[in-house]
């Protein structure tokens, strides 16, 4: 066997190409998903930090739900859930057929509001970590809300914060795989298609594992450096 | 004491490092049986480390541990000295009552079901016997109305004096006290003192790592003093306190060590 | 709301409950035997055990649980050996698959929960059990893992709701539980919203019952940390 003749290979017969255009796909849509996720986090932790009798009423139900539901079923949610509302509509416009948003859109959208969640507990959990000392002299410092927040609160919070929401990408980044089911071409469907052409499933999804391993390997270096960084002022020697 | 007097406990050149730190350097002392040995001495002296060679919590690097006449069997193996019998080495222990600092009690049992644990599952006797006698220790030792209690609704006197009873559960030939009484309340001391002074009454032989002066003093038919890994003085009580033995001893009795 | 149609629903969809309790239970149960081993193995000190039983658990967490799923469902048959050997009739059967990729999957979780359940355990506890003259086994089985059990049960807890979510992706190798029944019924009707929220429900309500069943388990287990029995208490001792 040379080669240009292995199916996971870089030359014409080869999936090695395609594959890692799939995995650029897993990565920004578990990007997108996990950047979405951090937006909807951060209004979860405030309305349960902050927020009145209602907003957290309507936070703690939001992770409940969301933390207590197979991730499959929101991202059917979102793909065919989008159909049900957009199918009748194109249907006004004289298009007819099976009418969705697209798979990145859903997953992204999906995986968004699942791991923002998890984002909100784990945010909440790191401003309850910030002790009242230091708010307190902040506040004795003179210091606005906003300066406070931005000078002291965001930075310290973001130091709790770190490593759950690192767990939280890597979460993200599993969950990124049943995208495949909307067609979206990621890692998992790709591995899929090259299964199915080829004749070689084993090869292909051992090919997707690896590949998973490496983008969650090469994280948890980064943050592991991130982590490093962020722990030089409290480390105590 | 009896007529015919026999080595309960007998150690021969116990050697026991940590890494670079020898901490036991050739310790021999014998105790014979009936005997109540005090074993005192400041902190880092190796007497803890000793008393738990007896029973093999620690393992020698060499040496010779002798109880009840027989001898643990040790064996080289990896660049280490391990116990070559694990049956034997089970069967002695069971025959020596530990008492620990911090009791040791189980903490998902019962006080009574503490007591019946071993004698059950090690020394595998009749349930119903166990808990017959088991209550009979429990009142000897004066927290009969605890038996169902856990360890954890128990004050620090009660549970060394629950963990005194459940060593004399298994009926052992020989009880070893490990500081028995370093983690009580100063109050507390006391109650638990006065439990293994009838101990001592009945005749048990006794190896007691303690800082009790009073108790090395009054009740223990002999005083082994251990400095920097040796035995630095040995004696009656009687000889021990009065002339004081040894310079080490006299500083030891006068500083940290002394009566309280 | 078209409630004759949620009801409908709630009917067949509950039909499935079955099957994604058996997977979850079944998985978890074989899940913590080959857990105890793992951790058992990181724990000996021993490198030649503890490698690969650390390789494992970095494997299983660091890929999908879809892609070990499909690597033994899809990925197996394509080896002769496999083919051919007297496993074949489980291997090609889906719901064998799913439960040996769950069993798998949850195996490396719980791993960790159990290792940090079994280094809980005070050693001040396994010394007395030793100095009682305890063997191995009878110190392990009467001392060691009813304290680690628990210290493990809530993490438990959670890893059971986990795999009872997981589960879910047994219906992408067309195993009919909740949400493959769901995904049916959405392919039949188009009325993908009102499905897919009595799905949540009934996911939503399993979990509940299992997160009270905890509780219930942990409250059982502690009676030594609550308040003594309401006995006399005298004291003094009487000797």
């Amino acid at each position: 066997m040379t080669a240009s003749d292995f199916v996971l290979g870089f030359g014409e017969a080869g999936w090695g190409t395609a594959l890692l255009q799939a995995a650029m796909i897993t990565l920004s849509v578990a990007l997108t998903g996990y950047a979405f996720g951090l937006l909807v986090g951060s209004f979860g932790a405030w309305a349960k930090i902050k927020g009145g009798v209602l907003p957290r009423l309507i936070a703690d139900a939001y992770t409940t739900v969301l933390r207590g539901i197979p991730d499959i079923l929101v991202i059917y949610l979102f793909y065919f859930g989008s159909s049900a509302v957009l199918t009748p509509l194109a249907g006004l416009f004289g298009i007819s057929g099976f009418i969705s948003l697209p798979g990145f859109m859903a997953g992204a959208l999906a995986i968004g509001l699942v791991s923002g969640a998890y984002q909100a507990e784990i945010m909440r959990g790191a401003y309850r970590a910030v002790s009242p000392g230091e708010i307190e002299a902040a506040i004795a410092a003179g210091m606005s809300r906003l300066t406070m927040f931005r000078r002291i609160i965001a930075p310290l919070v973001l130091r709790h914060a770190l490593p759950g929401l690192g767990n939280v990408w890597q979460l993200v980044l599993k969950e990124s795989a049943l995208v495949s089911v909307t067609g979206l071409v990621e890692i998992l469907r790709q591995a899929q298609i090259g299964a199915g052409s080829t004749g070689q499933p084993f090869t292909f999804f051992f090919a997707a594992a690896v590949l998973y391993l490496a983008i969650s390997s090469f994280s948890t270096w980064l943050l592991r450096q991130a982590e490093g960084r962020l722990a030089l002022g409290t480390r105590r020697t | 004491m009896t007529d015919q007097l026999k080595p309960a406990v007998r150690l021969t050149a116990l050697r026991k490092s940590f890494g670079a730190f020898e901490v036991l350097k050739g310790i021999s002392l014998e105790a014979m049986e009936g005997d109540v040995v005090s074993i005192l001495g400041s902190s880092g002296s190796g007497k803890s480390t000793m008393l738990r060679c007896i029973n093999m919590l620690e393992t020698p690097d060499s040496g010779r541990i002798e109880v009840g006449g027989e001898t643990i069997q040790l064996k080289q193996a990896g660049g280490r000295t391990r116990p070559a019998d694990r049956h034997q080495l089970q069967r002695m222990r069971a025959s020596i009552g530990m008492v620990f600092q911090n009791f040791n009690l189980w903490s998902h049992m019962t006080i009574l079901e503490n007591l019946i644990e071993a004698p059950i599952h090690v020394q595998k006797r009749s349930r119903a016997d166990c808990v017959e006698e088991a209550e009979a220790l429990l009142e000897k030792v004066g927290i009969a109305e605890k038996r169902n209690h856990y360890p954890a609704h128990l004050s620090g006197g009660q549970q060394q004096r629950a963990a005194i009873a459940r060593a004399l559960a298994q009926h052992p030939k020989v009880m070893l006290f490990d500081e028995p009484t370093s983690a009580l309340d100063p109050e507390l001391v006391g109650e638990v003192l006065r439990v293994m002074r009838a101990l001592a009454e009945e005749g048990r032989t006794m190896l007691v790592v303690t800082h009790e002066m009073g108790f090395a003093r009054d009740v223990s038919s002999k005083v082994v003093f251990l400095h920097k890994g040796a035995v630095e003085a040995e004696g009656s009580p009687h000889d021990m306190f009065a002339t004081g033995r040894s310079d080490c001893f006299r500083q030891f009795l006068s500083g940290g060590g002394g009566l309280k | 709301m078209d409630l004759p149609f949620l009801y409908e629903t709630l009917l067949k969809l509950l039909t499935g409950v079955p099957l994604t309790l058996q997977l979850a239970v079944s998985s978890v149960g074989l899940g913590a035997v080959l857990a105890v081993m793992l951790a058992l193995a990181r724990l000996s000190g021993l490198r030649l055990l503890a490698w690969p039983a650390s390789f494992y658990v970095f494997i299983f967490r660091s890929t999908p649980l879809l892609v070990q799923i499909f690597l033994i469902y899809h990925g197996l048959g394509q080896f002769h050996a496999v083919r051919t050997s007297f496993l074949w009739p489980l291997l090609r059967e889906p719901y064998w698959c799913a439960l040996i990729a769950l069993t798998l999957n949850t195996a490396a979780y719980s791993c960790e929960i159990v290792r940090g359940a079994l280094l809980s355990v005070p050693s001040g506890q396994i010394e007395a059990a030793r100095a009682c003259g305890m063997s191995s086994f009878t110190l392990h089985r009467r001392i060691v893992f009813p304290l680690a059990l628990r210290h493990a049960l809530p993490g438990y807890g959670n890893e059971f709701i986990l795999m009872i979510k997981s589960t879910a992706l047994a219906s992408i190798i067309t195993l009919m539980e909740v949400t493959g029944l769901a995904a049916q019924l959405i392919s039949e009707s188009f009325r993908a919203i009102e499905i897919l929220i009595v799905a949540a429900a009934i996911y939503l309500s399993m979990n509940f019952i299992v997160t009270r069943l905890v509780q219930w388990a942990e409250y059982a287990l502690s009676a030594e940390l609550r308040p003594p029995p309401a006995a006399a208490s005298g004291q003094g001792a009487t000797l």
